[in-house]
């Protein structure tokens, strides 16, 4: 069942970013090509290094396997494999693996004669992960400001480096991005929704036009935005929830180091109001 | 690559006003209110307008008019009628729930909990009457009501944090405060008191559903745009007669990562992921505190906590 019943016109060569059409080719549903071999061989090796990382912890249970950072007295430094060292390489396989499932959705898009919207709407996610592990350390000064590697313990992280900032709600940027993040699932929701609710009418019924799409919104709301523009929108909140939480991390530490909670004072003593 | 990517709209034509299909049976007719907005028709449609109101769109008007007239004028009173210190202290302004001594009591003095009480009520009236509105205009039109569905299900959090939750604690006093940084402290609080709440796995559920609706919006989106060249914004037509749009769309996916959806199915699968992220978050919170009291030391007992 790996080729769908139109999906042989579309098997065409070319497209390729390098190597020509060394690895032009699929394997059952999947695209394979040169950044395939290379997404492939950083998956395969960073995963088997967090097996070795677990085997050296001595816990297999999923919940609580973590691959730590190295101590922050390593600095910048590479650190030995125990102590940090092969989170440093699941970090490097990580990204290598992510940058090259970015150009290999570059390689099938332009196969299809698609816009580049998806790759870069993954670079956007990737942006985000490279701020946490590499840009925020690296402005910080040591590898062990990254994030563990692990189900508990990532959150455990995150709830720590929070509540060293006094109280990460207070973070403005943190404000927006969960802001952006809340309007992407409402917008999803309504999107999802109303596309559903044109077509599945009812039994009997015939199915509907964006007409009627846009006429729901416009009585519902009073504006419609159109089968193009929710697309626009959409992609847009989504990107955003994902740049402002870049953002809200990456200001935390390498540009104030105080309390949130006390940054508001500035509000507080701006000169219209300030008592 | 510099190629047209179809970010924004660049010619605009301004034809008539649409005034939306024929209305149903027994409808007000719309208020003809409209207006063109050359910035919306950037990325969307450029027409503002025509909107239906009807009795249950006035009522939740009205309603929600009152509710944030109370909160406003009592956060307004907190600061000595004083409009400048409004602004300047708005970020820490609140109404508070009730005090914890007037339990679950509809009747308390207005500034130990009533004005609250009085301003969740219209809240809730705005709300729950703009559901039949949503519901009204669906059926109205002959559409089916999955919009309504996913609205009930953003209602579902909002009565659990505000109404269930409270009333199964015995106090108002557990429901949130309307305010600012006062529901962030709020919600700061819920997760201290209870011992950790990311160790709370419906809120693990919820947290997986909300970022998964980013990523599907973001991968949704973007393929939709990808594929524009070939009208795949036509959505419906492409759902009831495929066109090279949804095959690109999807042999994208299925070439990616060995599985797609259909231009139909990835809106049930954007349905789904957007409504699931506030019925798990409602499960959680209704949980705690009646159910659980720490959800670190649940965690240690089930065997996922480091304890």
């Amino acid at each position: 069942m790996a080729l769908l019943n139109f999906e042989r016109k579309y098997r065409i060569r070319g497209g390729t970013l390098v190597g020509g059409d060394l690895f032009d080719f699929w394997i059952g549903p999947f695209y394979v090509g040169f950044f395939g071999v290379t997404a492939l061989f950083c998956a395969f090796l960073g995963t088997a290094l967090i097996f070795l990382g677990a085997s050296m912890e001595g816990t297999w249970n999923p919940w609580l396997i973590s691959i730590d950072p190295p101590p922050l007295e390593y600095g910048l430094q590479f650190a030995p494999m125990a102590e940090g060292g092969i989170w440093q390489l699941v970090t490097i396989c990580a990204i290598g693996a992510f940058g090259s499932w970015a150009l290999r959705e570059v390689e099938i898009a332009r196969k299809l004669g698609m816009g580049l919207h998806v790759p870069i709407a993954f670079g956007v996610a990737i942006l985000a992960y490279v701020t946490l592990v590499v840009i925020r350390p690296f402005l910080m000064g040591a590898w062990g400001h990254g994030f563990p590697y692990g189900i508990m313990s990532h959150l455990d992280w995150v709830s720590n480096v929070g509540y060293s900032y006094g109280n990460f709600h207070y973070n403005p940027a943190h404000m927006v991005a969960i802001t952006f993040f809340f309007t992407t699932c409402l917008a999803l929701a309504m999107h999802g929704g109303l596309v559903l609710s044109a077509v599945n009418p009812g039994r009997g019924k015939t199915v509907k036009t964006p007409e009627h799409e846009n006429a729901f919104f416009r009585d519902f709301i009073g504006y419609s935005i159109g089968t193009l523009g929710i697309h626009r929108l959409g992609l847009f909140l989504a990107l955003s929830a994902g740049i402002w939480s870049a953002i809200c991390i990456v200001i935390s530490g390498p540009l104030y180091e105080g309390s949130w909670i006390d940054w508001w004072d500035g509000w507080k003593n701006l000169a219209i109001w300030r008592v | 690559m510099a190629d047209y990517q179809n970010i924004f709209t660049q010619v605009q034509v301004r034809g008539h006003v649409d005034y939306g299909v024929v209305q149903g049976e027994g409808d007000e007719d719309r208020l003809k209110l409209t207006s063109t907005s050359h910035l919306f028709g950037r990325i969307g449609d450029a027409q503002l307008g025509p909107v239906y109101l009807g009795w249950s769109g006035v009522a939740s008007l009205i309603c929600g008019f009152i509710a944030i007239e109370i909160i406003g004028l009592n956060m307004w009173a907190s600061v000595g009628w004083d409009p400048i210190k409004f602004f300047g202290q708005l970020p820490w302004l609140s109404l508070d729930a009730p005090l914890p001594e007037h339990g679950l009591k509809l009747f308390m003095p207005l500034h130990e909990g009533g004005w609250w009480l009085m301003a969740g009520f219209f809240l809730t009236a705005a709300i729950l009457l703009w559901w039949v509105r949503s519901y009204r205009r669906a059926i109205q039109l002959g559409l089916g009501t999955h919009v309504c569905w996913a609205f009930a299900a953003a209602i579902w959090l909002y009565l659990v944090l505000g109404f269930i939750r409270p009333v199964m604690m015995g106090s108002w006093n557990e429901a949130v405060p309307f305010g600012i940084f006062t529901h962030l402290d709020w919600t700061n609080n819920l997760s201290l008191v209870y011992g950790n709440f990311f160790y709370n796995p419906f809120h693990m559920l919820s947290i997986a559903f909300l970022y998964g609706s980013a990523l599907l919006f973001a991968m949704h989106g973007a393929t939709i745009l990808a594929v524009g060249r070939y009208g795949g914004e036509r959505e419906i037509e492409q759902i009831t007669d495929r066109g090279t749009a949804s095959e690109r769309a999807a042999l994208f996916w299925r070439w990616t990562m060995g599985f797609n959806a259909s231009m139909e199915s990835i809106h049930r699968w954007a349905w789904w992921f957007a409504i699931l992220c506030p019925i798990t978050g409602g499960i959680g919170v209704l949980l705690t505190g009646t159910v659980v009291d720490n959800w670190f030391l649940w965690g240690a007992d089930n065997g996922f906590a480091r304890y």
